[in-house]
């Protein structure tokens, strides 16, 4: 274990990509124009493993993931610079196409954005038909599964052909969850994917994420710090951008290296 | 607090309560002249009015043996402006696409205001340019190749003059694009970015990006925008009376794209001057006039309807 958690903090630029990790970053940082949101972070994330990110709000979660997706490039005047690798390829290099990577990482986000003139069904279908999926009965077993995984079936399945602003909130961001889970991504990223449900539906989402780590790599944003606990293996602090604490979840929980990890977590600040 | 605050002095109305009619008063003075307008025309046009007036070709206004039949008007106005549509919409989208979701900033700014500019110039000024340089660029450019090739289908019949049908719903598509591309620029703009994340995040190209994320949340509001260039080309009168050719009576039915046209605004524009009052000429251009005035508001209220629709999905959706 110690072995281990050594391994994790300590990366350096000429060590060799180790495969067991899916996600490596070296040297991240993050910039919305002049300000900088991520500073140097270096991480690296375990194939089949749930990673939590906590910290303040506006420490640079959100700003996290989605440069592990290439997300990030999307907003007018963001620059990024460092490495992330996927499987040992740095998606920032040239030749790398970034549709390729976010096929390959898909996202749920923060606010749920459903299209919301299309049907329910439509949605869930949507990035199975960019991938060139038309078999009707295909499409619709992975629209069902992907509803049921998403513990949204039971509430919809008469409703499919309704658009997905008919939706509360809650039931926006599973549909969200339901449709990124449709594409099967090896990484799935989630931000506060549980932040807008009811406890009971909160709960399903969490066992949904523990079940999904045999085929999945996830890595999730959360406020809750007993979610955090329960559902990841791995925890990462951030702080004002920085990386302050990143390891095994049990020692963030009962024993951080540092205060300031220590601090957050009992509530003294954030 | 003063006293007088707490107990205002008591007019007869509050100056609040004042204006509040006042603006009351003459927005229910606008809807009564509309109101008039409409009764007016039907009074007038009440003498011709007629199954044989809507559906008639022949239109004879010589006292004695009087005839009219709008047919051919309507059938040019609905040609003429589905070619506006057919052709000005896609390019209008086509611009409204490249502005708000490929442009840089500054070809973005300078381009939508030029495009806001054509919108404010003048329709004779279209239309003299439709007559003395426009209908010689679609005869040679388009007329003579599709007769050459294609002037064995009906529509295509007959000798390219360039003071035509085609002519005129050219006009009238190069007239609505400004209207059609700024309203659905900023249909688009309006579409907010988490749409188009959601669909980056599933892995979609460009272009797949602006038909999932943007084009499919958009897509009431672009029809509303195409209604609205509709509505514009139903009732533009001055330009296309400048290029169609004034065809009347049966002449004037479009059965060929190259043939002289006539819609129901040119028809009055060319006769209001010289009706007799004593024959019932004018009556008849009246009812022109109302059922121009029916199909243009018709073709409105349904274009407000889907741009109110759209914006009513957007306040449902969660941002
Ligand atoms: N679009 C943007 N433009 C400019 N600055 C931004 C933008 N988005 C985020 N920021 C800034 O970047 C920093 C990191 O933001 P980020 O959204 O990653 O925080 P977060 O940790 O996810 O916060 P929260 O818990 O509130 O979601 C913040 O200081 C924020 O103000
Ligand atoms: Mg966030």
């Amino acid at each position: 274990m110690i072995g281990m958690n050594k391994e994790l903090l300590s990366v350096s630029s000429k060590e060799r990509v180790n495969q067991t990790y899916k996600i490596e970053t070296e040297n991240l940082n993050a910039w919305f124009g002049t300000k900088q949101a991520l500073k140097d972070i270096n991480i690296k994330i375990r194939a089949n493993s749930i990673t939590a990110i906590i910290g303040p709000s506006g420490c640079g979660k959100s700003t996290l993931i989605r440069c592990l997706n290439r997300m990030h490039e999307l907003v007018p005047s963001a620059k990024v610079s460092g490495k992330v690798f996927l499987d040992g390829v740095d998606i920032y290099s040239k030749n790398v196409d970034p549709v390729i990577v976010r096929r390959r990482v898909g996202m749920v986000f923060q606010k749920p954005n459903p299209f919301p003139t299309m049907s329910i069904y439509d949605n869930v279908a949507a990035g199975l038909k960019l991938n060139g999926i038309r078999d009707r009965k295909r499409l619709d077993e992975i629209v069902r599964k992907s509803l049921e995984q998403a513990w949204l079936w039971d509430e919809v399945k008469d409703d499919l052909d309704k658009p997905g602003a008919s939706l509360s909130g809650g039931q926006q961001q599973r549909l969200c969850i339901a449709r990124a889970l449709a594409v099967e991504p090896e990484v799935l990223l989630l931000d506060e994917p549980t932040s807008a449900l009811d406890p009971i539906a909160a709960s399903k989402i969490e066992q949904l994420i523990v079940s999904l780590k045999r085929d999945y790599t996830i890595v999730i944003v959360t406020h809750n710090m007993q979610q955090a606990a329960r559902v990841s293996d791995y925890t990462a602090f951030l702080y004002l951008g920085r990386l302050i604490e990143y390891d095994v979840t049990a020692k963030i929980f009962s024993n951080p290296r540092e205060e300031l990890t220590e601090n957050y977590i009992a509530g003294r600040f954030g | 607090m003063d006293e007088n605050m707490k107990y205002p002095p008591k007019f007869f109305l509050s100056v609040d309560d004042f204006f509040k009619y006042i603006l009351g008063i003459i927005s229910g003075l606008v809807v009564l002249t509309l109101f008039f307008m409409v009764l007016e025309l039907f009074r007038h046009s009440l003498p011709v009015l007629s199954l044989k007036f809507v559906f008639g070709v022949n239109w004879n206004p010589v006292v004695g043996s009087e005839e009219y039949g709008i047919l051919p008007y309507i059938l040019g106005t609905m040609v003429t402006s589905v070619i506006a549509i057919v052709v000005g919409v896609p390019i209008s989208l086509g611009i409204a696409i490249y502005l708000s979701e490929m442009a840089p900033n500054f070809i973005r700014t300078t381009l939508s205001f030029i495009i806001e500019l054509l919108a404010a110039v003048p329709s004779v000024i279209y239309g003299l340019w439709g007559l003395f340089i426009f209908r010689f660029w679609v005869r040679d450019f388009i007329e003579i190749p599709l007769s050459k090739y294609l002037g064995f289908l009906p529509i295509f019949q007959g000798e390219p003059f360039g003071l035509d049908i085609l002519t005129a719903g050219l006009i009238l598509a190069i007239m609505i694009i400004p209207t059609v591309a700024s309203v659905s620029r900023e249909v688009l703009m309006a579409v907010p970015n988490s749409q188009r994340e959601a669909a980056y995040s599933l892995g979609a190209t460009k272009w797949e990006v602006i038909r999932l994320g943007v084009l499919s949340y958009a897509k009431s509001g672009i029809v509303g925008a195409a209604i609205l260039g509709l509505g514009r080309a139903v009732g533009e009168t001055m330009a296309v009376t400048m290029v169609i050719g004034n065809a009347i009576g049966a002449a004037a039915l479009p059965t060929s794209l190259f043939k002289a046209g006539q819609t129901m605004a040119s028809l009055i524009a060319n006769e209001f001057n010289e009706a007799d009052p004593t024959s019932l000429h004018p009556n008849a251009l009246v009812g022109v006039g109302l059922i121009l005035f029916v199909l243009a508001l018709t073709v409105n209220l349904f274009a407000q309807v889907l741009v109110w629709r759209i914006l009513k999905i957007k306040e449902g959706a969660v941002e």
